[in-house]
């Protein structure tokens, strides 16, 4: 049995009914989804996309769900992160019950505990790398020296020392999911949510870009949870799940 | 600001767009507002030179009083009797045309707007050259606008038709007009001579009557004191504000510059509440972004604003100097005068309402779902 306080670095795969018993006193870090349904649309046209899924990422584990599109791989990160209510059970992060916070407090969670890596990464057009760093320090009105030094280390970090004053437009595929990485570590998150890293990107690049998720991730002692469809780069995760018609497995 | 400011320097070319239309109807509306002064100091500034607060008409004279109105000595005594009324001081007004007689400018045709007044009334004014008006001899005080036609101290000029003639004593060195016509003032018999068309001996009635008695009131009228004098003598108290209206022209010249500049306004918050709009839809994708990783609203909606304002005071900033410029060639061409609260409204205004209209484009932000951040897959 592997408790969620397990250091970074922990690669074993205890299975999910394990993880779901694990004991909830010892959920002060990571990720923990506790017999979430989510349910879109009523009536005729409902639709269940996440059928009493039960969940536990350690941190500094790294976690890949694949899935066929439409089997409610991102409704599990939208619930995971804080951007929708599931229809019930509970999702906890860091300790903190996010499905017990108003909506004002989630955005708040949302800023402080989680980080999100869209797909395509989703940079702001306007800034430069630095900037896409230093930009969630600004909204949580914590942009002084020590941001600005983590904003740094970061992009040392992911191998974009020589890009910080870069926009968007002038980045390659990788370059932006890499910044993109970077400015979700920013807050220093106990929990990472990646949505589809490798659509953008070559086959070359897709392993690339997910050894240094593993590598930040064990690093840095996140919980990680990877959404793809591209099981070509599961082998860098710690666990995988397969999720097929909301159901995790 | 932190976006704000990054987007207005990566979008600079859409963003300078927009303000050029913004910084073009700031130009307009300087130049309106200039306009709008100039016309109002020709038509005005000599009712608004007058010391008075108010002005008691004949009551029966409801339009165009200083054309139909007339008092008699009766009236500016019982008002000066009254309590509250610190000065009541008999007033003449006539429009005419005279011709230079004697002078370097013989033959100079001359509209003269004549004010007559006592001349130890505080109504007569400190001519910077020559003498001040007096009960003997038909002297006038002449403004500035009339000096610039090339008028002189010690010229005569002659009433059309009546054949008066005024003698010229002072000068005073401001422009002041009426209806648009240079101001000369003179004291109340050589007035009425005027006002009358008589040269020679003037009739009893007529020593005895004026145009208007000017008010200086301690607390304004309406008071049961007021209304007492006002219904014994027939007359009526306008404030010196609403005397403006009185003068010829002045309510539609001023209504029709305040009908422009509204439209100017109006259609300077519809063009900046369209730019926005599209821009905030533009900015949906990011938006949603901003919210997924953590933004609340409000510091969304404040850093829109803070680009809105930014934008809106620069433009406005910049048109209004352009306009500055402009306008001050315009001085001495045209009806033009600058004031600085004019001017300070005109861009008040084109900044509030453009926040306003920009308020409504921005508000759509509330609106945005982080959810779409996630992406289509749902």
């Amino acid at each position: 049995m592997t408790t969620p306080s397990t250091a970074a670095g922990h690669r074993a795969a205890p299975d999910a009914a394990d993880a779901a018993d694990a004991p909830e006193t010892a959920d002060s870090g990571g990720l923990r989804l506790l017999d979430v349904t989510l349910t879109l649309g009523d009536g005729d046209t409902a639709v269940t996309a996440l059928d009493h899924v039960e969940l536990a990422v350690a941190p500094g584990e790294f976690t890949a769900v694949v899935g066929p599109s439409g089997s409610g791989k991102s409704s599990l990160l939208a619930v995971a992160g804080g951007l929708q209510r599931p229809t019930s059970g509970t999702v906890r992060v860091a300790g903190t019950e996010l499905t017990a916070l108003s909506d004002k407090e989630r955005t708040a969670a949302r800023r402080r505990h989680i980080g999100f890596v869209f797909q395509q990464s989703n940079l702001l057009a306007s800034l430069t790398v630095r900037e896409q760093l230093l930009l969630p320090a600004h909204i949580d009105g914590r942009l002084d020296a020590a941001a600005r030094a983590r904003a740094d280390e970061l992009i040392e970090a992911v191998g974009l020392a020589h890009r910080a004053g870069s926009r968007p437009h002038q980045l390659s595929g990788g370059e932006r999911q890499r910044a993109g990485l970077a400015r979700a570590l920013m807050t220093s998150p106990a929990v990472l949510l990646v949505d589809e890293p490798t659509s953008a990107l070559d086959r070359v690049r897709s392993a690339e870009a997910v050894r240094l998720l593993a590598e930040q991730t064990h690093e840095r002692g996140t919980a990680t949870v990877m959404v793809t469809h591209d099981t070509a780069i599961m082998d860098a995760a710690d666990r995988v799940y397969e999720m097929v018609d909301g159901r995790l497995s | 600001m932190f976006l704000a400011l990054r987007d207005l320097r990566f979008a600079r070319g859409r963003f300078a767009l927009m303000g050029a239309v913004v910084a073009l109807i700031a130009v307009l509306g300087v130049l309106l507002s200039g306009l709008a002064s100039g016309l109002a100091d020709a038509g005005i500034s000599g009712l608004r030179a007058l010391p008075m607060t108010h002005m008691a008409f004949d009551e029966k004279a409801t339009g165009e009083q200083f054309s139909r109105s007339t008092v008699e000595r009766a009236d500016w005594q019982a008002w000066a009797k009254a309590p509250g009324v610190e000065r009541a001081e008999p007033f003449g007004n006539t429009l005419v045309n005279a011709q230079v007689t004697e002078g370097a400018e013989k033959g100079e045709q001359v509209n003269l707007a004549v004010f007559g007044m006592e001349p130890d009334s505080s109504l007569a004014p400190e001519p910077i050259e020559g003498e001040r008006i007096s009960e003997d001899g038909a002297g006038i005080v002449i403004t500035r606008e009339i000096a610039d036609l090339g008028v002189e101290i010690g010229d005569v000029l002659t009433v059309d038709k009546s054949e008066v003639p005024l003698t010229v004593v002072g000068l005073v060195d401001d422009t002041v007009s009426y209806g648009h016509i240079g101001v000369a003032y003179a004291d109340l018999d050589t007035w009425r001579h005027v006002h009358y068309g008589l040269p020679g001996e003037l009739p009893e009635a007529a020593r005895g009557q004026a145009t208007a008695v000017a008010l200086t009131l301690q607390d304004g009228a309406g008071t049961p004191a007021v209304a007492a004098v006002e219904k014994a003598t027939g007359t009526r108290a306008d404030t010196k504000e609403a005397t403006f209206g009185a003068s010829p022209g002045y309510t539609a010249e001023s209504s029709t510059m305040a009908l422009i500049k509204g439209f100017l306004y109006a259609i300077s918050a519809l063009v900046v509440g369209a730019f926005f709009t599209v821009w905030t839809v533009q900015r949906k994708a990011e938006i949603a972004l901003l919210k997924a990783l953590g933004a609340p609203t409000g510091y969304i909606l404040r850093d829109a604003l803070a680009q809105v304002v930014a934008v809106l005071v620069g433009a406005t900033a910049l048109g209004t100097a352009v306009g500055l410029a402009l306008g001050s060639a315009m001085i001495g061409k045209a009806p033009f005068s600058l004031s600085a609260p004019a001017i300070a409204t005109s861009s008040g205004l084109l900044i509030g309402l453009g926040t306003v209209g920009a308020a409504v484009a921005v508000r759509r932000i509330t609106a945005v779902d982080p959810l779409t951040a996630l992406g289509a897959t749902r």
